[in-house]
């Protein structure tokens, strides 16, 4: 099956089959990426607007350099200092942005549902790079193709997901994603830290991380953001590291040759020690950027196609 | 003169019952009912056509955007909305700009009413000063004004000791006060109810819970205080045994609820439409039966459209951002109907609930089909179809989560003591 998207606005969306596809030509752009000529014209002649309104470096730069690779024209819009600050409101910035005929949109905004919003106003491929707490899908596709390159494949393994699952919308992109591949998914965390409902997403649901992590194949550890450290959520800092930060010892609950993931940036010391941050013989969090950058071109390859492929049926 | 319905299918909430007859009015008032009516020279007669003839809508809890947000609403656009869905007495709320909480402004609105409507207008009045929860109103001179009921609205005051001294003062005079049921800290920021549909579309959402304990609170100061009162929505399933439990202990407590709860769960959220949003927000599936139960036995009372006008800017927005309400002056008899179709209560039960109830509740003579009530009056088609276009409303809002959707029941015509206000023949729309 081809992948027949208009926007990557989420992992729900997507078919098992176009996942597949699209890891599928990640991989050759990872080869590329490799390669002494990084460069390839998939993209040339489009422009790419990436707008983000919430602060990211890693992200952004992982789109700019996927966009440039790929030959496009990028432009990087830093939005919490535009317009938006004067009142103006999200679908005057989109129509103000689509008037520009851009090709691809790249958003991240804070909240959830935003990005959805804006792609009904515009007449270009959006990928949502991150909405509120609702998803993330590059992020769940980059760790796909982590896993499934570290692991041979990407289906009947045991996946547990530690931390702030309530906040993260990596957590509810990776969800959805290995759900649909056929995996066992297991979330970790403290209950404080656990969105309602989440029983019903059919996954297993863990207070304690050595049971948790017990005969896993990968352990995916989400960021603890500042503002919920201090007594909101959960007691301290240290409390948290205690009970839920990835040391050795909790580590060795998992497989021998279980793998670790962390989506950056990492606070070392509160969900994860550093050693086994640096450990190279079990942390794959370095190949996570990588593979960022390879099913970032994949992503907005196939959405060009397919808008080329409208336009000229339309013309 | 008299004015003769006949051949009509009567709804009497009264009696519970439906009967095929005739119905007969003489100056604005209810003379007659029965099988057959004997109409002399002179006298008008409209043959309904086995339609179904009911007492006229009574809707507490109608936001008219006058004073502050004309744009909105008008009481002018809003009445023509009302009279267009068969409701005869508008009960307006105070939460507009500035609240309605002095008898000055109380005034200004009954005039602005009357001037603009032939709809009854009956206003209600903010509880505490601004809707601010500090300070009671002047709820002895708000009351020799006209305000019907005392309300701050979607606001909660949040000030145990504040509501308990402003619930005691209104009981010394005999006013009823209407709250909100939500603990505030704990829906603070919500914009969806907890539970799986709320994780999957990572929005901010309050337990179902949140309501019962604001009801937990509220019944033991109803029980201290013995204040009229009267809940404004009840959308869960758990805060129906408090409620019930507080009307056998013999509380002057009634409850109502919002067709919005009655009619669409939180799945019709879907992909963030905004149109969906409204406070409380929309509930499960397995919440909203039970209130539909609810109303079926009478636990609840009554049935509001919780008519909320919001412009396309204020929804245009992240869901989160967006602002909360939907319109339903026009929808809330067709919408109701959805409950009468599916098989959860025979029609008398259902018009009890949006007509004999709210004027009970708020001490009127409207809501009844018997002799001496007043003519206000609603001639509707239970069955007729169609699809909703939400450009055809005649509210200045168009913010109603029905638009495409099938419905089942239209209005006919409407009457105010005794004078048409609406012809479906007639009408433009």
């Amino acid at each position: 099956m081809a992948f027949t998207q208009t926007h990557l606005l989420g992992i729900e969306p997507l078919a098992p089959a176009e996942i597949t596809a699209l890891l599928n030509l990640a991989d050759d752009y990872v080869a590329l990426s490799r390669s002494a000529n990084k460069h390839s014209d998939a993209l040339a002649g489009l422009t790419q607007i990436n707008m983000f309104f919430e602060n990211s470096t890693r992200t952004q730069a992982s789109f700019e350099l996927a966009g440039r690779r790929l030959g496009a024209d990028v432009m990087n819009m830093a939005m919490q200092m535009s317009s938006v600050k004067k009142g103006e409101t999200l679908i005057d910035t989109a129509l103000t942005l689509n008037a520009m005929q851009p090709d691809l949109l790249v958003v991240r905004h804070p909240q959830s549902g935003a990005v959805d919003l804006l792609a009904q106003k515009v007449n270009c491929a959006v990928l949502n790079a991150g909405d509120g707490r609702h998803e993330h899908p590059t992020q769940a596709l980059l760790d796909a193709l982590t896993i499934r390159r570290r692991k041979g494949r990407l289906h009947r393994l045991s996946i547990a997901i530690c931390g702030d699952i309530a906040h993260s919308r990596v957590a509810r992109s990776n969800l959805i994603l290995l759900g649909k591949m056929e995996n066992r998914i297991r979330l970790i965390g403290p209950p404080t830290l656990m969105p309602s409902g989440i029983a019903d997403f059919g996954c297993e649901v863990y207070e304690d991380m050595a049971e948790g992590l017990k005969d896993v194949d990968v352990v995916m550890m989400l960021r603890l953001q500042k503002e919920r450290m201090d007594g909101g959520f959960i007691p301290s800092e240290r409390e948290y590291y205690h009970r839920y930060g990835l040391d050795a010892e909790k580590l060795a609950h998992a497989k021998p040759d279980a793998i670790v993931m962390h989506p950056g940036p990492m606070n070392r010391g509160v969900e994860i020690d550093g050693t086994i941050a640096d450990d190279i013989n079990r942390s794959v969090i370095q190949e996570q950027v990588e593979m960022g950058v390879a099913v970032r071109m994949a992503a907005m390859d196939l959405l060009a196609r397919n808008l080329r492929a409208r336009r000229s049926a339309a013309a | 003169m008299s004015l003769i319905f006949k051949n009509a299918r009567l709804i009497d909430p009264e009696t519970g019952t439906e009967t095929h007859g005739s119905l007969t009015v003489r100056d604005g008032r209810i003379v007659d009912t029965g099988a057959e009516a004997h109409a002399q020279g002179g006298d008008e007669v409209l043959d309904c056509g086995g339609l179904c003839l009911a007492p006229g809508l009574v809707d507490i809890g109608v936001k008219v955007c006058e004073p502050g947000e004309r744009h909105k609403e008008s009481f002018r656009s809003a009445g023509q909305a009302a009279a267009a869905g068969g409701v005869t007495t508008m009960v307006t709320r105070p939460d507009t700009l500035p609240s309605i909480d002095t008898p000055e402004t109380l005034e200004f609105v009954a005039r602005r009413a009357r001037e603009a409507t032939a709809v009854r207008v009956l206003p209600m009045a903010a509880l505490t000063k601004g809707r601010e929860g500090r300070e009671m109103t002047e709820i002895g001179f708000l009351l020799d004004a006209g305000a019907v009921a005392f309300t701050d609205c979607d606001r909660v005051v949040a000030d145990t000791k504040v509501f308990s001294r402003a619930l005691t003062y209104a009981r010394s005079l005999g006013a009823l006060v209407i709250a909100h049921v939500q603990d505030p800290s704990l829906s603070h920021g919500a914009a969806a109810t907890s539970g799986k549909f709320a994780s999957l579309r990572g929005l901010p959402a309050v337990s179902a819970m949140a309501e019962r304990m604001a009801l937990d609170r509220d019944m033991a100061l109803i029980e201290m205080t013995g204040a009229r009162y009267h809940a404004d929505q009840i959308t869960t399933a758990r805060a129906l045994p408090a409620l019930e439990r507080a009307k056998r202990n013999g509380l002057d407590v009634t409850a109502g609820v919002s067709i919005h709860h009655l009619t669409l769960n939180e799945i019709d959220v879907a992909d963030y439409r905004t149109f969906f949003k409204v406070k409380p927000p929309l509930r499960s599936e397995d919440d909203r039966r039970a209130v539909v139960e609810a109303v079926a036995t009478g636990l609840i009372d009554i049935i509001t459209s919780m008519h909320t006008p919001q412009d396309e800017e204020s929804k245009r927005l992240p869901f989160e951002e967006a602002a909360s309400g939907a319109v339903g002056l026009e929808t809330l008899l067709p919408a109701a109907l959805r409950l009468y179709h599916a098989g959860d209560m025979d029609l008398p039960t259902l018009i009890r609930a949006m007509t004999l109830n709210p004027a009970r509740r708020l001490g009127l003579p409207q809501g009844r089909l018997s002799a001496g009530a007043p003519a206000d009056l609603v001639l509707f088609d239970p069955d007729a179809p169609f699809v909703l276009d939400r450009e055809t409303l005649r509210s200045k809002s168009k913010n109603t989560p029905f638009d495409g959707a099938r419905m089942q029941g239209r209005v006919r015509g409407t009457w105010v003591a005794g004078q048409r206000i609406y012809d479906a023949e007639t009408s433009n729309a």
